[in-house]
Parts: structure tokens; C-alpha cells; sequence
């Protein structure tokens, strides 16, 4: 079988596990989808005859959890299992393995999703339940199978890591002299930065919310656990988008028509991203009081340095782009834009998400910013901000390098193409309807997070916006969800299309094979290659930043202040 | 490694943003003044105010146009600010200092700048000036359970001759 046959019939039972992954991921997608449309119809007041706004907050849990967690988590370990295989063009190192994380990651989701939806179930028990939200701020206090079930889906994604680590020993032993792969590279910096990021909330779920939850430990020290989660609640964002990255890098410029500019500039932003990603978890504690001043200005620092790897990564995306569209014949200064595939979804979806991440890299500077971010702390800004980001950047990218990667997998060609094609572009209009209106309503000082953002049955506030009117920014916001919503439909309707169809309707159209980089690894200095160096530097980055404020913290003792449990409810 | 001669343009426009941004915030706090929330409020048992200023809540007055507003935030009011505002003269200076005796509070007045976390145990300590009289909305700004949308209040400043204390 040559390198050009498709990837599921070089890898049959790698592929399987990706198809489960992405399979767990879409299902996913659809019900976090239409959970934010019911949301956005509800908080704007368009349409609240669907739910209780008392239940609004199990919804929006559901919401966060299904996209923010489940959908990414499970898409990235396909499509980081089909990059490993791929690149090292070799087996997994043991199917059961490989089968065994995936089973560790379904079980936490479902258990997690039980106790979610526990609260919308009128018949379910009482305490089944876990209106605590994506952020799960304690005292408030969830059931405990959702702690349980989080810190399964955890320990999961440690199991595939350690799949492709493995993998990559394994490699290593017989190719002592080579670089390593790029799309395995990524891979690997992407997993060493997860397992930094998620020790805190490893330690905050399994030391402290489980036995709390249970009964066994009485308080726990609210903005401890906070800050713990906060440790791991920054990176995640990159965890989010580096796989995006790991596309607009290594898959994009073969669908502009061209190469990647440069293999080691990939490899220097990814290390930027491992070294500077957890140590800036506190630019989301601004305004907590219990922080000092100093320990806030190193986060804005380290975050602001952050912006370095994203800025070099547009310059080659769009600059392998042009490389691309010029190939294809593109001529002029910005004429060549014409040149590129815009009818074929799966580019059409990534470059437009690439779009949108600038504009959310923007709204990001502003929340970087200490002081500014007191005008846009916990408003409508905020979700603006991040359905630019984990919502478009990566959520765009990921639907879209689908139209390619499905039919690699499944051996099956794409089916309702015309649906795909439209998709991305629908994406596109819902969510410059919705963030602009998110944006513009939380200047005005409307908060994130609630069910009726009217609040003015005591203080008679009127939301004054800078342009438009508080009224207006509502209807783009509960128009674009509902459009948001329709293009999921239709993602669905082509993926399990494709899934179900029959697989002897004649060879796939798309082929695996990425071209050479214009400057390949062996341009760049060898010690981009150091998984070794870069991870200790980032330990010795994390606890300058983490340790003097963690060692606060506790040495007024580790449950102290404390809290017992607290119900969402009166 | 080769890197091209946009690339390392690129490379220091970039860079000196990201400086020019640091420097901004720098000055802002250091030139400008904008006061940020730390750790000088200190912390406290959320589950026995007895004893503290937060056993009776309100506001008091520190000074000849300094007072100081204690605001106890719990599931789903703030006292005061919900059943009675919160009133300060025009043209004082007002130390806020929040804390919740249950969850994860907000307290923000809509469309100004004032805005903190309001978390159990921690005293969040905050110091603003009141110009010209007004009326705010207090927004609870953070998931507190399945009544946040009901939690708000007012904060009233009235006309520095019509006060008639706190």
C-alpha cells in the first residue's frame, strides 16, 4: 500500500479511534448547539417559553461543559491521533490502549453529563444536579458525580498523552538522528503544556471538591480552589487553539495551493506557547480581592508576551496563504485573495476562522489590559470575546478540517457538499451578528452569566450603548444564536451523512499527503527540538509566577477561609 | 534558520506593542492613579460576621467627605443596596468593603468602572469618588445561583447639601 492510499486503509484501527473521538465530539456540538440557542433566545427576552430562567444556569452549564470541554477535548484527540500516526507513519503503540483512554473519557463525560442534566429532569432526585457552571466556583456546590466525572475526563486525556509520548519513544529508538515530525512535534509541545495546565484543577478537583462534595472534608478556601482553577482555566484557551494552530500550520497552505514559509518559526511559536501559557492565570483574577497587586502585573506581563507567538502565527498563516494563491496564479497586491479555494469548505471554513481570531485577539488585548478590564469584567464583553476564540477559531476550524479529515478515516466521500459549502459561511454571519452585539452590550455594562438581563425591577438601570440601543444589540445576539444553531444542523447533517453512507461509492477525493515546507526543520537549530529544556523552563516560569501566591494562601492555613457546601438555590 | 525580511519587521512592530502595552497599564497605575483591587482588605470568617463591622452593614462616615460602605452580599440581596440604597453625599470619597457570607458575588455599578469580585472570606476593599449627584444600578455580575437575576440594588448620591448622614 503506498502513502498515497487513504489513511484508513494504512491504519485501519487508528482510524476507529479517531472516528469514535470525533463521533463523541459532533454529538457533542449538537446538543451544546442547541442549548446556546435556546439561551440566546431566552436571556434577550425574544423567546422564554422553553425554559424556566431558574433553569437557565443547568443549560448554560450543559452549554459550556459539552462545547467548551467535551467537544474539544474529544476532537482534538482524534484529530492529534491522526497527526501522531500520520506523521510518524506508524502504528499506535497497543489498540487497547488507545481504546482504554477513550473509555476512561467517555465514562467521565457521561457521568458528568448525568448530573448536568439531572437538573433539567424533573423527575430526577433532588441533588442530582450541578448548576455550578463551566467555572464550578466553590462553596457553590455541584453533585459529585460531575467532579468526578471532570476529573475522569482528565485523567483520560493524560492516557492520551501518554499513547502519544509513547508513540514517540518508540520512533525515537530507530530514528535517533531525525527531527521530529512537525504535526508530531505539535503534538507532543501542545500535551506537555496540558499536563502543566491541568495539575490545577487536577489538585482542585481530586484533593478538594470530591471529598468536599462527599462529605469528608467540611470547608474548602473559595478563592484557593478559584485560583487553582484559574491555573488551568488560561491555558485551556491554548489547548483549545493550538490544535487550530496545528491546522492553519500544517494543513492550510496545502489548501491554498501551497507550502508552509517555515517549519522552525512553527516550532518557536508552539515553544513560546508552552513556556508562557500557565503563568498568567491571574488575568483572570483582576478583580479578586486576597491577590496583591505585584502578582497581578507579572500575569499582565507574561500574558501580554503571549500575543508574540499568536502575531507570528498570522504573519505565516496569511503569508502561506499568499504563497498558496499565487501558485494558483493570484496576482497583485491583495488581488490574490481571489485566487484562493473559497468554494471548497474545508478552506473556506479555516481562513475564515483565522479571520475571526484577530478580531478576537483584539477584544483579548482589551481583557489583558489591568485596567481596562475593570470596564469589561464579567459582562456581555467577555462571551463576545470568547465565541471569537474557543467559538470560532477553534470551533470553526475544527468543523471544517472535518470536510477533509472524515473522508480520510472513513474511507467515505464527503456527502451533501452544497450544505458544507454554505456552512462555514453561515458561521460566519451568525457570529459577527452575535459577538458584535455581545461586545457593544457588555461596554454598556450588561453581565455574562444571567437568565433576565433586564435588572431593573429595584435600581430602574437603563443600559446606555455607545452606538445602537440595548434592544437592537439583544435581537442581533438571539438572531445570530438561532443562525449559529442552523449551521451546526447542517455540519451534522453532512457528517453523519458521510458516516452512514456506503463506502463503495468509489475512491475519496482528498489526499493526506502535506508538501514540504519553503524552510524545512532541518533549517532551524536543533534545540527547538528539546522537549526536555523547554518543559523545565516552563515548571521554573510557573512557579515564579504561582508559588509566592499560592504559598499566601495556604499559610493562613490550606481550608482557610473556609466554606461549607452551598446549594445554587434558596 | 533564514527568516525573512518582513518576518523580522513583523517580529518588532510586535514586539513593541506588546511593550507600549505593559507601559500603558504601568502608567495608568502609577501616572494616572487607577486604583486596583489587591489584598489590603484582609480576610475574614464567612460563616460568623459576629463581631465585625459586616454584623451591622451600612454606611459610615470617616471623615469630612470620607466614608466608609460596608456591604454584605448574600443569595439573592445586597445590604443595603436592595431593599435600601446605598446613599452618599456628592463629592465624597467612598471606601467600599464587600464580602459574601455564602457564594461568588459581583458588585458593579453599571457603566463605570467600579467593579469587584465578591468572594466568602476575602474582604474586597475599594475606594472611589462620587463627583456629581446620581443614581447607579449594583449588578450582581457573577453567578451566585438559580435567583441571580433578581440580585441588584441602587447606589444614590445625592446633592452634598440635601445628606442628611448616614
Amino acid at each position: 500500500m503506498s502513502a498515497e492510499s487513504p489513511f484508513v486503509e494504512r491504519f485501519p484501527s487508528e482510524a476507529r479511534i479517531v472516528r469514535l473521538n470525533l463521533g463523541v465530539a459532533f454529538i457533542a456540538l449538537f446538543i451544546g448547539g442547541l442549548f446556546g440557542a435556546i439561551q440566546s433566545l431566552h436571556r434577550t427576552g425574544v423567546y422564554r417559553g422553553l425554559i424556566q430562567s431558574s433553569d437557565y444556569y443547568s443549560m448554560l452549564t450543559a452549554h459550556g461543559v459539552l462545547l467548551a470541554l467535551v467537544f474539544t477535548t474529544f476532537f482534538i484527540a482524534g484529530l492529534f491521533h491522526w497527526g501522531i500516526t500520520r506523521s510518524f507513519d506508524r502504528n499506535a503503540p497497543s489498540q487497547w490502549f488507545s481504546m482504554t483512554w477513550f473509555g476512561v473519557m467517555l465514562l467521565g463525560t457521561v457521568l458528568a453529563t448525568i448530573a448536568i442534566l439531572g437538573g433539567l429532569i424533573p423527575f430526577a432526585p433532588d441533588d442530582l444536579n450541578a448548576a455550578v457552571l463551566y467555572t464550578f466556583y466553590a462553596p457553590m456546590k455541584a453533585h459529585p458525580l460531575f467532579y468526578i466525572g471532570a476529573a475522569l475526563l482528565i485523567v483520560g486525556s493524560w492516557l492520551a498523552g501518554a499513547d502519544w509520548f509513547w508513540s514517540y519513544f518508540r520512533w525515537r529508538k530507530t530514528n535517533s538522528d531525525e527531527r521530529i515530525p512537525l504535526q508530531a512535534f505539535m503534538v507532543l509541545v501542545t500535551w506537555l503544556m496540558w499536563y502543566l495546565a491541568t495539575l490545577g484543577v487536577a489538585t482542585e478537583v481530586v484533593v478538594f471538591l470530591i471529598p468536599w462534595s462527599l462529605g469528608i472534608i467540611p470547608a474548602v478556601d473559595p478563592l484557593l480552589t478559584r485560583t487553582l482553577f484559574w491555573f488551568f482555566g488560561h491555558p485551556v484557551v491554548y489547548f483549545w487553539l493550538l490544535p487550530a494552530y496545528f491546522v492553519w500550520y500544517t494543513i492550510l497552505p496545502k489548501l491554498s495551493g501551497g507550502r508552509l514559509v517555515s517549519d522552525p518559526l512553527a516550532r518557536v511559536s508552539f515553544v513560546l506557547f508552552l513556556l508562557l501559557s500557565t503563568p498568567v492565570g491571574f488575568h483572570h483574577q483582576y478583580l479578586d480581592p486576597g491577590i496583591a497587586e505585584g502578582f497581578k502585573f507579572i500575569a499582565m506581563s507574561n500574558t501580554m508576551f503571549l500575543l508574540l507567538p499568536s502575531l507570528l502565527t498570522a504573519f505565516t498563516v496569511v503569508a502561506s496563504m499568499e504563497h498558496g494563491a499565487r501558485q494558483r496564479g493570484g496576482k497583485g497586491l491583495l488581488g490574490w485573495l481571489r485566487a484562493l479555494p473559497w468554494d471548497e469548505p474545508a478552506f473556506a471554513g479555516v481562513a475564515l476562522a483565522g479571520l475571526m481570531f484577530a478580531a478576537g485577539g483584539f477584544s483579548g488585548m482589551v481583557n489583558a489590559g489591568m485596567n481596562l478590564n475593570y470596564l469589561v469584567h464579567n459582562t456581555q464583553w467577555v462571551p463576545g470575546h470568547f465565541h471569537l476564540t474557543v467559538g470560532t477559531a477553534a470551533a470553526l476550524t475544527f468543523m471544517a478540517i472535518s470536510y477533509w479529515l472524515v473522508p480520510q478515516v472513513t474511507g467515505k466521500r464527503l456527502q451533501l457538499k452544497g450544505l458544507a459549502i454554505v456552512q462555514p459561511y453561515l458561521w460566519f454571519l451568525g457570529m459577527t451578528l452575535m459577538s458584535n452585539a455581545m461586545h457593544r452590550s457588555g461596554l454598556a455594562g450588561v453581565p455574562r452569566r444571567t437568565a433576565e438581563p433586564e435588572w431593573n425591577a429595584v435600581s430602574g438601570i437603563a443600559y446606555e450603548t455607545i452606538v445602537g440601543s440595548f434592544q437592537e444589540t439583544q435581537l442581533q445576539i438571539a438572531v445570530g444564536g438561532v443562525l449559529l444553531f442552523v449551521s451546526v444542523v447542517l455540519f451534522s447533517m453532512v457528517m453523519f451523512g458521510t458516516f452512514l453512507v456506503r463506502a463503495d461509492l468509489g475512491p475519496i477525493r482528498v489526499s493526506g499527503s502535506l508538501p514540504r515546507p519553503l524552510s524545512t526543520a532541518e533549517d532551524g537549530p536543533l534545540v527547538l527540538d528539546n522537549l526536555r529544556l523547554w518543559f523545565t523552563i516552563a515548571v521554573v516560569l510557573v512557579a515564579i509566577a504561582y508559588g509566592p501566591p499560592f504559598f499566601d494562601m495556604i499559610s493562613d492555613g490550606v481550608f482557610w477561609p473556609g466554606t461549607p457546601p452551598t446549594t445554587s438555590g434558596l | 534558520m533564514e527568516i525573512h525580511r518582513y518576518e523580522k519587521i513583523w517580529f518588532v512592530i510586535a514586539l513593541l506593542m506588546i511593550v507600549g502595552f505593559i507601559a500603558t497599564i504601568a502608567y495608568g497605575a502609577v501616572g494616572a492613579g487607577v486604583e486596583m483591587i489587591a489584598d489590603d482588605g484582609g480576610t475574614m470568617d464567612p460563616n460568623d460576621v459576629s463581631g465585625t463591622e459586616f454584623e451591622d452593614p451600612g454606611v459610615r462616615q470617616v471623615g469630612e467627605d470620607h466614608y466608609e460602605v460596608y456591604v454584605l452580599s448574600q443569595q439573592f440581596l445586597f445590604r443595603p443596596g436592595t431593599t435600601e440604597p446605598i446613599r452618599v453625599p456628592a463629592g465624597s470619597t467612598v471606601t467600599f468593603y464587600i464580602t459574601s457570607t455564602d457564594v461568588m458575588h459581583g458588585f458593579a455599578l453599571a457603566g463605570t468602572n467600579l467593579n469587584v469580585m465578591v468572594i466568602p472570606g476575602q474582604v474586597a476593599k475599594v475606594t472611589v469618588e462620587f463627583e456629581d449627584p446620581g443614581e447607579y444600578g449594583i449588578v450582581c455580575n457573577e453567578y451566585c445561583g438559580n435567583g441571580h437575576h433578581s440580585m441588584e440594588g441602587k447606589v444614590v448620591v445625592v446633592p452634598e447639601s440635601q445628606y442628611e448622614g448616614p
